[in-house]
């Protein structure tokens, strides 16, 4: 395992010496010990002889002790002691620190809290525009490295579930598996036989607490579904399409036959949105506060349902929309239409950031994994294919499933869950960020009815599956993420809790405008827009006033300033200017010539032809 | 098969009792924080908005004086003890915590034209049109004595300001020569003088201590070396400086504020390009004074308004005015930084807060905390469009606003025309001189 070096050890000399300067004041315990320590040690002498390896110089304090308290001797001027040295430490019982210094973090680890990329290398600009960006790039890796660092604290691990030698795992039914967890997870799965009412579609909200779910012949329903407590259940007597949690658990919008309504966790009416009518699928982005719904009549909605208005209607020009979901990494909705195409919208823009020909056939669902690298589309030319969405849209693998799969879900963990018929499927990856592997599911489950809504539920390693026969809660251990952010989605929280974090998510509401394809484009550099102020300066001020002005030799004392020696120090400055071109040009000349070579080739007659 | 659910004891999320802490368990991973840049835009977005709600700098009004106030001073050893003088003679010794003045001296016939304070603290300095330097007990008589001043020194000239060393017994007295005394002759240790005019202004460099620079009305700064007992160099300006001041954080700094409406930093080792020229002021600036700091200061203007500028910015930051207020004389930074005040014709001082929108008092760890996230994302995001926009906005008054583009109108066409006149003639023959530049006449050494 790779370590990464100390964030201070970029700039240790003038650390160094401050601190070497600075003396502590001597306490009268310190001088006791340390020799006396040196001489008592218990260590065995190997390592004793490993330290002195590692700090050779260090003296030794022989001198005597027991009086030094009392006696007033004068004493010996002393090396000061140093304080964080990288070598081991002496404690007051003299025992040796046989890991000195901090703890050592894992590579991969900072990696994943790094925001900069390193890669990338520094432009030429002024000293003290690059001092300044180098401070930020060491503050940057610093930071990474504590927070990498607090990795330590998390409390809970992530659930797995293993065969023995040779046994695969979807072959695992869920009995087993309840039989063989515990209680509390053994309550986590159930099934609701819920025939009368139809398919049903479900939502979980964003703590993972609550789940709703409404039936295709209008029952809607939410529970918080760990305790069972039932919240409200109503008969809307209309076709529910789609349900959805708004922001939280109190408010529910209910996609019906005619219009949008938008219900209270005690199931009170609390709008009915005529301006939404129609609408097939529902999709919350809950850093915006924007409800985006997608109509039989082909058009992208936008409703801000902080303040109750529409911020953009989008025609998306290709029919009935009713596949629908939401890229959780960037907000950005991506809509599956029946030409095989997947577009992606933001409500900035009245055209589609991107428009992927994913299939042959009809695109019958979609899904985005939570850090949005990957995508999973299915199609009517029953293939299931992950996308790279990190500006290639390229797919990564594919795969022919007999039936097609209908549904897709991706779990917090990057699980990949498919309904096709009344089966459920399930993927997994190597780790969060890989994508799922689609050789061998690594589960599968047989419900009573055709699946027709499927969902991860947040923080617990729990499926929910809306289908023909009802509600049913699968267990599938490793799915979510073990440790939640107690400031970004509690599941324990309290109702005051819920309150401070309500008005503090609608403070920070990110406008609609900001939506687009790299989330993290506000934090860079504007170019586009610097260029072109540049453009309007330089036009206004008849000049460049950035240009450097021409070398002027220094008047210089002692009749050094005669003219000949100014002419001849000046042509000096302007040789090495053109110097330093000339060698600029030659640096860039070869890589052209390598690049018009092939490599390996042996050089042919015809080559003198070549241009 | 080997099988682990998550499953969570909820004992360990939720607080065992009502008098607990709620429990919020803390997980950085980025994935769990999406719309990172987002989300610290919008908070850096509302900072930034009530930073200009919070923004009511004016704290307290001194009045008092019955006439206008032409100078201040602080006291070297209490923050709360202020010094100023008036135009018909009298001095006022304040204390900001009250708010009240807390002593009165008529101590000259017509104007009060200098104070200083002595560094101990204990007395003070003042001239005034009466041709006489006196020296005053800070505490004022005791019960049953008369108020007269400690020393007093009959000159043949008016001074017109006057300036303590930092560290010894010696003070500074300008008119038509600088005369460095002894606190204990009545007869300068040396004058000096470099032309015929009158002087404005003097100031002793507060780290290297036996510096002195001055502003005489023939439009020169001139620095002098104490030890020497003759000027060192000075360097003529387009138009006359009325007071300079040194920066307490580096030596060989000061600034100078000019009737041209622009105030000049120079670096004192090289005087033939100032290192800043900061302009934003209307009308002739009259008083400049520097934060403790040496990053920032404060300028008090004609146009009634006194502006603080980053010292190495070329615009301000800030600007203060009232209604009330009229053209404003003198202004000083207290020396904890935290406020400023300025004296002004219509005979009030003003207290005001140099950081507009800080709030003053005791702060909790979390307000403390909070203030300093909001302050860097503030930092961070400064350059957006709309978050810039809304941290420059500034209320003022017509005057001021009306002058501002006027002079933009001004300065338009001044450049025009130059660029117009090297458009017409041989190049090379007229050159661009940069603003930095044009400003400055001369360097004499």
């Amino acid at each position: 395992m790779e370590t990464v070096p100390k964030p201070g050890s970029r700039v240790p000399p003038k650390k160094d010496k401050l601190q070497g300067k600075k003396k502590k004041p001597r306490r009268y315990w310190e001088e006791e010990t340390t020799p006396t320590a040196a001489e008592a040690s218990p260590g065995p002498p190997r390592k004793r002889k490993r330290n002195r390896e590692l700090r050779p110089q260090k003296p030794k304090n022989t001198h005597s002790t027991k009086k030094s308290r009392i006696s007033k001797k004068p004493q010996v001027p002393k090396k000061p002691r140093e304080r964080r040295s990288p070598g081991p430490q002496r404690s007051l019982s003299g025992a040796q620190d046989p890991f000195a210094g901090p703890a050592p973090v894992p590579v991969e680890v900072v990696q994943k809290f790094c925001r900069i990329d390193k890669s990338k290398k520094l432009p030429r600009s002024e000293t003290k525009i690059r001092s300044r960006l180098e401070a930020a790039e060491a503050q940057e890796e610093e930071i990474s490295v504590k927070a990498a660092r607090s990795e330590l604290l998390l409390a809970e691990e992530p659930g797995f579930l293993e065969g023995e030698d040779g046994e695969d795992t979807a072959k695992i039914c869920q009995a087993d598996i309840v039989e063989a967890v515990d209680i509390a997870s053994a309550a986590k799965h159930f099934d609701l036989n819920l025939r009368q009412f139809g398919p049903y579609r479900l939502n979980y909200s964003r703590t993972g607490r609550h789940l709703a779910f409404g039936g295709r012949r209008g029952h809607v329903a939410s529970l918080d579904w760990v305790t069972k407590k039932l919240m409200c259940e109503i008969n809307v007597m209309e076709a529910v399409r789609d349900i959805r949690f708004l922001h939280s658990e109190a408010l529910l919008a209910v996609a019906q036959n005619r219009w949008l309504h938008i219900y209270d966790n005690q199931g009170i009416e609390l709008h009915c949105i005529r301006r939404c009518d129609r609408i097939t699928r529902l999709e919350f982005l809950p850093f915006h506060f924007l409800l985006a719904t997608a109509s039989e009549t082909g058009f992208l909605t936008y409703l801000d349902v902080s303040v109750g208005k529409i911020v953009a209607a989008l025609n998306a020009r290709a029919g009935r929309l009713d596949v629908m979901t939401q890229n959780p990494y960037n907000a950005v909705i991506q809509l599956g239409h029946s030409n095989g195409t997947v577009s992606l919208w933001s409500p900035a823009m009245k055209e589609p950031l991107a428009k992927i020909l994913c299939h042959r056939g009809g695109v019958r669902a979609v899904a985005v994994d939570s850090t949005g690298t990957h995508m999973a589309t299915s199609g009517l030319d029953h293939q299931l294919k992950i996308f790279d969405l990190r500006g290639t849209f390229q797919p990564l693998s594919a795969r022919t499933l007999p039936q097609g799969a209908g549904h897709l879900a991706f779990s917090q963990r990057g699980l990949l869950a498919a309904g096709t018929g009344d089966v459920v499927n399930i993927w997994a990856g190597q780790g969060k960020a890989s994508p799922p592997s689609l050789e061998q599911p690594y589960l599968t489950h047989r419900l009573s009815g055709h699946v027709h809504g499927l969902q991860f539920c947040p923080f617990e390693d729990v499926l929910g599956v809306g289908h023909g026969g009802g509600i049913t809660s699968m267990l599938v251990p490793g799915a979510a993420e073990p440790n939640f952010d107690g400031l970004e989605s509690n599941p324990y929280r309290s109702r005051k809790q819920r309150q401070e974090w309500e008005v503090k998510a609608l403070l920070e509401k990110v406008p609609a405008e900001l939506i687009c394809l790299d989330p993290r484009a506000l934090a860079e550099v504007d170019v586009i827009s610097l260029e072109q102020e540049k453009k309007e300066r330089l036009e206004r001020l008849g000049y460049d006033p950035d240009t450097k002005p021409p070398f002027q030799p220094k008047p210089k004392q002692k009749g050094r300033s005669s003219t000949a020696s100014l002419v001849k120090r000046k042509r000096k400055v302007m040789d090495e200017e053109h110097r330093d071109k000339v060698r600029q040009s030659l640096g860039q000349q070869p890589q052209k010539q390598e690049k018009a070579k092939p490599a390996g080739a042996r050089p042919s007659a015809l080559d003198r032809f070549v241009r | 098969m080997k099988v682990k659910m998550l499953s969570r004891n909820p004992d360990s999320y939720v607080r065992e009792t009502k008098l607990d802490l709620q429990r919020v368990p803390r997980n950085y991973d980025p994935t769990l924080h999406p719309f990172e840049v987002p989300r610290e835009y919008v908070r850096a977005l509302n900072a930034t908005k009530l930073e200009r709600v919070f923004a009511k700098p004016f704290l307290a009004s001194l009045d008092g004086h019955r006439d206008g106030v032409s100078c201040l001073a602080k006291h070297p050893k209490s923050l709360a003890t202020v010094l100023s003088g008036a135009c018909d003679g009298e001095v006022r010794i304040w204390n900001l915590t009250k708010r009240k003045c807390i002593h009165m001296i008529q101590a000259h016939e017509g104007f009060v034209r200098g104070i200083c304070t002595r560094f101990c603290g204990t007395s003070f300095f003042t001239v005034g049109d009466d041709k006489t330097v006196k020296q005053w007990k800070m505490d004022g008589p005791s019960f049953g004595e008369e108020e007269e001043p400690l020393h007093t020194i009959l000159g043949k000239t008016v001074y017109t300001g006057i300036d303590h060393h930092w560290k010894e017994a010696v003070f500074a007295t300008c008119g038509q020569q600088v005369d460095i005394w002894d606190e204990q002759r009545s007869s300068p240790i040396c004058s000096m003088t470099w032309g015929f005019d009158s002087i404005s202004s003097v100031k002793f460099n507060p780290i290297e201590t036996f510096l002195l620079g001055s502003c005489a009305s023939d439009r020169n700064i001139v620095l002098y070396d104490m030890r020497q007992a003759t000027p060192l160099k000075k360097v003529i300006l387009d138009m006359r400086t009325n007071t300079i001041c040194w920066n307490p954080m580096e030596a060989f700094i000061f600034t100078a504020a000019n009737e041209d409406y622009n105030l000049y930093t120079f670096d004192m080792r090289a005087l033939d390009t100032p290192v800043m020229v900061h302009m934003d002021h209307v009308s002739a600036v009259l008083d400049v004074d520097y934060s403790p700091t040496g990053k920032d200061f404060v300028s008090a203007s004609f146009d009634k308004s006194i502006r603080i500028f980053p010292v190495d910015k070329s615009r301000s930051r800030e600007v203060y005015h009232t209604k009330r207020m009229q053209h404003v004389i003198c202004v000083k930074w207290t020396s904890d930084s935290k406020y400023i005040m300025c004296g002004s014709d219509e005979m009030n001082i003003r207290l005001w807060k140099a950081n507009a929108s800080e709030k003053l008092g005791v702060l909790t760890s979390r307000e403390k905390a909070a203030t300093d996230y909001n302050q860097r994302l503030k930092e961070k995001f400064q350059h957006h469009p709309h978050i810039k926009r809304i941290s420059r906005h500034r209320h003022l008054p017509k005057s001021i606003y009306s002058q501002i583009q006027e002079q933009r109108v001004m300065k338009e066409a001044r450049r025009r025309k130059e660029l117009n006149r090297i458009k017409h003639s041989k190049p090379g023959s007229v050159q661009r001189v940069s603003e930095k530049k044009k400003r400055v006449v001369a360097v004499v050494k």
